[in-house]
């Protein structure tokens, strides 16, 4: 067991784990964060990003230990208290999601996206989202709702 | 029962509201199974067989590992039967003496920490005796085959044929006359078309929480289980024999589920009985929730097949008659297999007149995991060889593929091949004109025609026409009995939708909600669906077979009709505020608490079927549809890409076209996941690529533009015209796409699905391959061109 402290949604946290328990059963198991969502347990669907200092991660592939001194954002973060985040907002609006399992790693990838690329092409959409698998979507409602969260005010 | 909707505009049926649970899974708040811990939960995990086919000798445990902290359940354990009832019961629960597929559940153990569990299966050594297995049609239908299925003789389900699960034959026509219709025949034109397995791959793996409760004297009292599944009935029978308990006793509720796609129809059944027997010997709540590798080894996927067409043609490309021969490779258990094999059989005639025509349909036993629903469930199989055979015809006779659907397509009047006439006002003709307009198709084949001679990327356009039958067949709706209540909550004034269909991204919540309200005149805001919970809701029947929205969404309609006449009384007319209704139900209340009604199905009166002859009205409706794909083949790397999509359908009244445009677009995706992507390579049964990694499905980078357009005939039999809408695109993609494929490269491939390994072999060999034929018919090796006239 090592006591790791890190930044989850802007709260400072204390827990005590194995070093290489998985930063995604750290949130899960031990935050009660069940937001992130294990897809394949190996870095392929991305139901699990998170963003850790700023960057998209797939957390079945992070340690506890490497989340050390860091600031992670979970889609349980997203939203302003009860207030949709407008990404959010806007993939309730399309269609951009439908059984749901992917969306909070697709909204953090958006998330991500939008950071780099305020207004996006729909190329930039389909590369920065290739890492987040839907087998439901298709995709199309998705880059809707990508390209009508840019267009929003207070987008990230 | 079927009154007719109310006439007027429509305020919420058409339009898009917000999907109902929509707010919980943007926020990360919607429970799955594995986001839900139960106190003193344990944890389950399975042992499998690692062989195909054998005799378990030895069972002994590595005694490096502390067993008394286990629970261990094998099949002794049982209470009730050993079986997952289907159709049958020949699936075990758990497999005794013998095991027939790789990765058939032979042991069970529970423990409360999740992590030791992979270490404890691995304990687990069994040793067998091995015997001779088959792993594909072929093999199983040799002559000297080993048999790996005998049929029970009481069953008069099966066919009593060495290997055999399941024989369909439907003739219609003049059937009889087929011999003398060949013999006269200006061309007959055979060939041979083949799918392969297809893995669901719904994000959120299988997995259920179950607990058992025990009376005071110990004995078992009830079970109980919740997880993600499209079925609740189907795990309520199941249980009720596992645990011998009657149906009350067996509670079940579905959590938020995360995509199923038929993967998550039967297979429930199995997982939930076996979490509820290790509640049952724990003593505690028990969750399985597997991995992406269990999963994908262990549990269902699309049956692979293989269609014979032997077609004879007029000089002018009119169909005179054809013979089908369809087979699908079931897996080692029958399952759902005859059902699948019927919805394959019953579409592979396709949207043509067949003046003669005689369908021989069999499902063979392999010692593969048992096969089971997927997303167009024996269709997608039939309809792929049809549609690439129409193109071969075309091909052989010289006329476009165009032409050749113009010359046989079914018009209003015309009977199908199981002797159902169209009453539906649906114009193909018309479709197909407006598809390959709107696609651009002929002004690509001309520019491809131009471009390709000089390219090393061969581009080109093909299509396929195709219809699909919404809801079970005539004689199953009858058999289903649906039930739907709706309470109007007197001291709200909220309705409830009661019903145990289920919500697994495809929309069943809203757009329940949006018939409910309409009827009503209500705000969609204001009407609520129950979660589906077997202790509260009503057999509805399952949420498979493009049904929900057509029956289930129509008894909803009629609920909602008996609540207005409740309500009239009492003050509340169509045109009335949400307060005025919620009045009226308070004032109903006062008199006779909740308002309380329920619709049970009925069978319109003009659905015939006959399960025997295979005759009558196969389906109460049909969405029809014209699929059209671009793709580009590049002859440097042999890979083949889907480079523009587009689907035109006509599937009655759209109740949400942002939800229906979402269930076409996922549709399409995986389809063209099955004709270029995904292919389960299998070792002796067991499935060699079980991980993400290397069962490749599309990625948002890979897929094409997917224009979606929609004809809307109102039909007679769902809510405000609504038919069945889920199945279709999963049937058209893959045809199109290798019809498309021929007409860029010249290639007649004949197998899904097509990567570019399979294109290099083909491009790069002398002469031919499987998978693939010559274009040049007179050199054509596997098919028989005679021109006799
Ligand atoms: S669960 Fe982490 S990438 Fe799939
Ligand atoms: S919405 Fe179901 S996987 Fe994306």
């Amino acid at each position: 067991m090592t006591t790791i402290t890190f930044t989850v949604n802007n709260e400072s946290r204390t827990i005590e784990a194995p070093p290489m328990k998985r930063l995604l059963d750290v949130l899960r198991e031990d935050l009660h964060l069940t937001g992130a969502k294990e897809g394949c347990g190996e870095g392929e669907c991305g139901s699990c990003s998170v963003l850790m200092n700023g960057e998209l991660v797939n957390s079945c592939l992070v340690s506890a230990l490497q989340a050390e001194g860091a600031a992670i954002t979970t889609i349980e973060g997203i939203a302003v208290g009860q207030k949709l985040h407008p990404i959010q907002q806007c993939f309730l609006e399309k269609g951009g999601a439908q059984c749901g399992i992917c969306t909070p790693g697709m909204i953090l990838a958006t998330h991500h996206l939008l950071e780099k690329y305020p207004q996006p092409t729909l190329l930039q959409i389909q590369e920065g989202l290739a890492g987040n698998l839907c087998r439901c979507t298709g995709y199309t409602r998705i880059f809707d709702a990508v390209q009508a969260a840019a267009n929003q005010p207070g987008k990230p | 029962m079927s009154e007719p909707t109310q006439p007027g505009p429509l305020f919420t049926v058409g339009s898009s509201p917000l999907r109902k649970e929509g707010v919980a899974k943007v926020m990360g708040q919607a429970k799955y199974v594995d986001d839900i811990t139960l106190p003193d939960m344990w944890f389950g995990a399975t042992v499998r067989s690692t062989i195909a086919r054998g005799r378990i000798v030895s069972i002994t445990f590595d005694p490096a590992i502390p067993w008394h902290e286990f629970t261990i359940v094998t099949a002794a354990d049982i209470p009730g039967e050993n079986t997952i009832v289907h159709l049958t019961k020949d699936h075990l629960c758990l497999a005794e003496t013998h095991v027939n597929h790789p990765n058939e559940p032979i042991l069970l153990l529970a423990h409360p920490d999740r992590a030791v569990l992979p270490a404890a299966v691995a304990g687990v050594q069994i040793t067998y005796e091995e015997l001779p297995g088959v792993f594909t049609i072929e093999e199983s239908e040799a002559p000297d085959a080993p048999a790996i299925w005998e049929p029970a003789p009481e069953d008069a389900l099966h066919s009593q044929e060495k290997n055999v699960f399941k024989t369909y034959l439907m003739e219609s026509g003049e059937a009889a006359s087929l011999e003398t219709i060949f013999a006269n025949a200006a061309y007959i034109v055979e060939g041979e078309y083949r799918t392969g397995a297809q893995e669901q791959l719904y994000i959120e793996n299988n997995g259920v929480i179950a607990e058992a409760f025990r009376a005071e004297d110990g004995s078992l009292e009830s079970v109980k289980v919740q997880g993600a599944m499209q079925c609740p009935y189907y795990l309520v029978h199941a249980l009720e024999l596992v645990f011998k308990l009657p149906e009350e006793k067996c509670r079940v509720i579905q959590t938020e589920t995360g995509g199923a796609f038929g993967g998550k129809e039967d297979f429930p059944s199995v997982i939930g009985s076996h979490a509820a027997l290790l509640a049952l010997k724990s003593g505690h709540p028990v969750k399985i929730c597997y991995d992406r590798a269990e999963d994908m080894a262990g549990t269902t996927k699309r049956h692979p097949s293989r269609s014979r067409h032997r077609t004879a043609v007029s000089k002018d490309g009119k169909i005179l008659g054809g013979e089908i021969d369809f087979a699908l490779d079931g897996g080692a258990y029958v399952t759902l297999t005859p059902v699948v094999l019927s919805r394959g059989t019953i579409h592979a005639p396709g949207p043509y007149h067949w003046p003669a025509l005689r369908v021989r349909a069999k499902a063979m036993a392999t010692n593969l995991p048992p096969h089971g629903a997927f997303r167009g469930f024996g269709a997608p199989q039939s309809i792929f060889g049809t549609e690439r055979h129409m193109d071969k015809i075309a091909r052989v006779v010289g006329i476009t593929p165009e032409e050749m659907r113009r010359r046989n397509l079914l018009a209003v009047g015309d009977r199908t091949a199981t002797g159902q006439i169209i009453h539906d006002t649906v114009d193909m003709q018309q479709m197909l004109t407006r598809a390959l307009t709107e696609s651009g198709y002929h002004a690509k084949r001309e520019e491809f025609a131009r471009t390709n001679p000089t390219s090393t990327i061969k581009r080109g356009v093909g299509f396929a026409t195709f219809l699909h039958g919404a809801g079970f067949t005539g004689s199953g709706e009858r058999r289903l009995n649906s039930l739907v209540k709706m309470i109007v909550d007197a001291k709200t004034g909220n309705p409830h939708i009661l019903v145990s269909s289920t919500e697994f991204g495809q929309g069943t919540n809203t757009i329940l909600c949006q018939v409910a309200a309409e009827v009503l005149g209500i705000p969609y805001d204001e009407v609520f669906i129950t979660q589906p919970d077997t202790k509260i809701v009503p057999n509805s029947g399952p949420t498979v077979a493009s049904r929900t929205a057509m029956i289930v969404g129509k008894l909803v309609e009629q609920t909602a009709i008996k609540i207005l006449a409740a309500l009239q009384p009492y003050g509340y007319e169509i045109g009335n505020t949400f307060e005025q209704f919620k009045k009226a139900a308070i004032a109903y209340g006062i008199e006779h608490g909740d308002v309380n009604v329920e619709a049970r199905y009925q069978s319109p009166g003009d659905i015939f079927w006959d399960d025997e002859a295979y005759r009558g009205e196969a389906y109460p409706a049909y969405a029809w549809a014209v699929y059209v794909a671009e793709v580009a083949v590049d002859t440097s790397t042999y890979s083949a890409t889907c480079t523009d999509f587009y689907a035109l359908q006509e599937v009655g009244k759209v109740l949400h076209p942002v939800l229906a445009k979402g269930q076409i677009e996922g549709g399409v995706a995986q389809g063209i996941g099955y004709a270029l992507y995904e292919k389960c390579v299998w070792q002796r049964g067991h499935m060699a690529n079980n991980q993400m990694t290397n069962y490749i499905m599309p990625t948002s980078a890979d897929l094409p533009p997917l224009h979606v357009a929609f004809e809307e005939i109102p039909s007679i039999h769902g809510p405000f015209g609504a038919k069945g809408i889920g199945e279709l695109p999963m049937d058209g993609p893959a045809p199109a796409i290798l019809n498309a494929i021929e007409a860029a490269t010249g290639i007649a491939f004949t197998e899904v699905p097509l990567l570019p390994e399979d294109i290099f072999e083909r491009m790069t060999a002398n002469g031919n391959t499987g998978g693939s034929e010559d274009l040049n018919p007179s050199i054509d090796r596997d098919t028989r061109v005679e021109s006799v006239a």
